[in-house]
C-alpha cells in the first residue's frame, strides 16, 4: 500500500516539533480533558501506531488487531485480579501473551500476501473471540471486572486518575519511541523497501518473510501493551476488545490519521475517540457514521488528515 | 446416536450450502474486479431483510421474494459500484477491501437502529413445510430443497461461467481486463453487472436463509468471517473450489458439531491454519 513517506530536511524539523507539541499537550491533557477520555485516547493511540507500523511501514493489512490488545487486556486483567500478581507483571505478560499470538498468527498469515493476508488475521482474531467467550475464566458476556490498580512497583498508588494518567502516558511514549526506533533503523528502511517492492527487496538478498514476522511480533506486542493500559485504565476487559469491530477501529484510526506517517495514528485516535464519545448516546448510529468516514476515507481523504498536512506543507515550501 | 450424527451432518450441509453461494459470489467478484467484497454478509443480511420486510409490510410472500429481493440488492450493488467502487479501480485492492467493510458498517448499523439486534423469524412457506421420516432421520422439507437450490444455483453459475460466450468474456476480463477492452468489450459495464450479480447472489442466500435462521442485523457478519476463511482455504481461484471448500466445511463444522460441540464455531479457522502449513496456497489455489 503505497503511503506519503515522511520527508527530508525542514520535514524532519517539522516533526521534532510535532514530538514536543505532542509532549507538552500529552503532560498538560489532564487539566483539560477528562482523565479517562484522554487515557483511552492514549492506549488507542498507541495502539493505532503499532497498527501503522505493519500497515504504514510493512504495507501489511491485518484485520485482526484487536486479538492482541484484547489478549493482552484478558491476560492483565486475569493475572492481575486472579492471580494476585504486581501490575507491572501483569502488563508484562499481557504484552508478552500478545507477542507469542503474534509470532504464532504472523508466521502462518505472512505465507500469503496482499488480500489473503487481511482474511487471515481476521479469521484468527475470530478464532480469539470465540475462544475468550468460552474459556471459563474470562466472565462470558460480562467480561473481567473489577481489575484493581494495585500499586505500581508496590509504592506508587495508582487508584487515582491523575498518576495512573501519568503511568499510563509514559507507557505510551516508551511504545511510541519503541516504534519511532523501528522505523528509522536499517530494518524500517528494509521495511518499506519490502512494501514499495517485494520481489526487488527479495532480489536484494533480504529475507522478507523474516522480516515482515518481526514487524507483525513488534506490532502485536505494543498492540498488547496498549490492551493491558486499557484493562487497567477501565479496570475491566471486555468482549468488545477482542471483536472485529475494535479490528476495524484500529484501521480507521490509522487511515482517517494518515498511514505511513508517525503522527497520524495519534491524531487519528483523537478524533475517533472523540466522535465515539460525543455519539455515545445515538447507539447504533456510531457505527454507521464510523462506516460512512471510512468510506469517505477511502474515497477521496486516502492520505488522512496528518498526510494532507504534509503535503500541504510540502507544496508550500 | 446416528440420529444425532445425521442431524448434525445435515444442519452442516444447510450450512456449507450458503458458505458455497456465498463465496462463490465473493470469487466472481474478486476475480473481475479484484475487489474482496467485504460488504457480502451485509448483502446477505439486507436480502434477508428485503424479504422479511416485503412480507410483513407489503405482503408479498417468500416466492416472489425469492425473485424480487436479489433484484432489487443487486441493482443497490450496481449503484455502489457506479458511484464509489469503480473510483478506486486501480488502486491497491485493500482499498477496496475497507471501501466494502465501510459499507457493510453502515448498512449493519442502519438495521440495527431499526431493528435492534433481536431475530426475526420469516415462516417456512406452506408447500414446504413438514418433511419426511427417511428412517434414520427426519429431513424438514424445506432444508432439502435449501441444499436442492443452492446446488443448482451453484451448478448454474459453473455452467454460464465456463461453458457460455458471457463467462468466457467473463474469464477473459479476469485474466486481463484492458486487453478484453481494446477487443471493444464494454468492460466497465461488466463490472457493475458483476458487483451487482455478485451482491444479487448474496441476497439470494440471504432470503433462502431467512426461514432457517432469524434474520438479524448481525447475522451478515458472523457468516462472512467464516466465508473468508473457506475463501483462504479453498483459493478464489477457481469456481468449483469454493463451492467444493465450502460444503465440505460445512459438514467438518456439522461433524464437530457432533464430537466436541464447543469447538464447531472454531474448527473452520483451525482449518485455515492447518491448510496454511501445509499448502500455503490453499487447496484449489494456483501457487503464486
Amino acid at each position: 500500500m503505497r503511503a506519503l513517506s515522511e520527508g527530508r530536511g525542514h520535514a524532519s524539523v517539522a516533526s521534532k516539533w510535532a514530538y514536543a507539541l505532542l509532549v507538552v499537550v500529552g503532560l498538560s491533557a489532564p487539566f483539560f480533558a477528562y482523565p479517562v477520555f484522554a487515557m483511552n485516547v492514549l492506549c488507542l493511540a498507541l495502539f493505532a501506531s503499532a497498527f501503522n507500523l505493519l500497515l504504514g511501514y510493512a504495507g501489511l493489512l491485518s484485520f485482526g488487531h484487536a486479538a492482541f490488545l484484547g489478549s493482552a487486556a484478558y491476560l492483565t486483567g486475569a493475572a492481575v485480579k486472579l492471580w494476585g500478581l504486581p501490575v507491572e507483571l501483569g502488563i508484562l505478560a499481557g504484552t508478552a501473551v500478545a507477542a507469542l499470538l503474534g509470532l504464532i498468527f504472523g508466521a502462518l498469515a505472512i505465507r500469503r500476501s496482499g488480500i489473503y493476508f487481511a482474511m487471515i488475521t481476521l479469521g484468527f482474531a475470530q478464532m480469539i473471540y470465540f475462544l475468550v467467550l468460552q474459556a471459563p475464566w474470562t466472565g462470558g458476556e460480562d467480561g473481567l471486572q473489577g481489575i484493581p490498580r494495585s500499586k505500581l512497583l508496590g509504592i506508587l498508588g495508582l487508584s487515582g486518575n491523575l498518576p495512573m494518567y501519568y503511568f499510563v502516558f509514559a507507557l505510551f511514549l516508551v511504545g511510541f519511541w519503541v516504534i519511532h526506533r523501528t522505523i528509522h533503523s536499517p530494518f524500517g528502511q528494509v521495511l518499506r523497501a519490502i512494501r514499495e517492492n517485494e520481489p526487488r527487496a527479495v532480489s536484494l538478498g533480504y529475507d522478507v518473510d523474516r522480516y515482515k514476522l518481526l514487524a507483525f511480533v513488534i506490532s502485536a506486542g505494543l498492540s498488547g501493551l496498549a490492551g493491558s493500559m486499557k484493562a487497567l485504565v477501565f479496570q475491566s476487559a471486555t468482549l468488545s476488545d477482542v471483536h472485529w469491530h475494535r479490528s476495524g477501529q484500529v484501521v480507521l484510526m490509522t487511515l482517517l490519521g494518515g498511514m505511513g506517517t508517525p503522527l497520524g495514528p495519534v491524531v487519528g485516535a483523537l478524533v475517533v475517540v472523540g466522535l465515539e464519545n460525543y455519539l455515545a448516546s445515538y447507539g447504533s448510529w456510531v457505527t454507521v457514521i464510523t462506516g460512512g468516514v471510512f468510506m469517505a476515507c477511502v474515497l477521496s481523504f486516502r492520505r488522512g488528515i496528518v498526510g494532507e498536512v504534509l503535503a500541504l506543507v510540502k507544496r508550500s515550501f | 446416536m446416528i440420529q444425532v450424527l445425521s442431524g448434525q451432518l445435515l444442519v452442516g450441509l444447510i450450512n456449507g450450502s450458503f458458505y458455497a453461494l456465498l463465496s462463490l459470489g465473493l470469487a466472481i467478484i474478486f476475480g473481475l474486479l479484484n475487489v474482496v467484497n467485504f460488504a457480502h454478509g451485509a448483502q446477505y443480511m439486507l436480502g434477508a431483510f428485503v424479504a422479511w420486510m416485503g412480507l410483513h409490510y407489503l405482503g408479498v410472500g417468500y416466492w416472489w421474494a425469492l425473485i424480487l429481493t436479489p433484484l432489487v440488492v443487486g441493482l443497490l450493488g450496481v449503484v455502489f459500484e457506479r458511484l464509489c467502487l469503480r473510483r478506486l479501480h486501480g488502486l491497491d485492492p485493500l482499498y477496496g477491501l475497507l471501501l466494502t467493510f465501510g459499507l457493510a458498517l453502515v448498512l449493519e448499523g442502519l438495521f440495527q437502529n431499526a431493528f435492534g439486534i433481536s431475530g426475526n423469524s420469516y415462516p417456512v412457506p406452506e408447500a414446504l413445510q413438514g418433511g419426511t421420516n427417511l428412517g434414520f432421520m427426519y429431513l424438514p422439507r424445506y432444508r432439502a430443497w435449501v441444499v436442492l437450490v443452492s446446488m443448482t444455483v451453484c451448478f448454474t453459475s459453473w455452467f454460464v461461467i465456463e461453458k457460455t460466450r458471457l463467462g468466457a468474456y467473463l474469464r477473459a476480463g479476469t485474466e486481463n481486463s484492458a486487453l478484453l477492452q481494446a477487443f471493444g468489450v464494454n468492460v466497465p459495464l461488466m463490472f457493475s453487472i458483476t458487483y451487482g450479480f455478485g451482491a444479487a447472489l448474496a441476497a439470494f442466500a440471504g432470503v433462502m436463509a431467512a426461514p432457517i435462521y432469524q434474520v438479524t442485523p448481525l447475522m451478515g457478519s458472523s457468516v462472512i468471517m467464516v466465508v473468508f476463511a473457506v475463501v483462504v482455504i479453498g483459493g478464489m481461484g477457481s469456481i468449483v473450489g469454493s463451492i467444493v471448500t465450502g460444503l465440505g466445511l460445512g459438514l467438518v463444522e456439522g461433524l464437530t458439531k457432533f464430537l466436541y460441540p464447543p469447538a464447531s464455531d472454531v474448527v473452520v479457522f483451525v482449518v485455515m491454519a492447518l491448510v496454511l502449513l501445509l499448502r500455503p496456497a490453499g487447496l484449489f489455489g494456483r501457487p503464486r
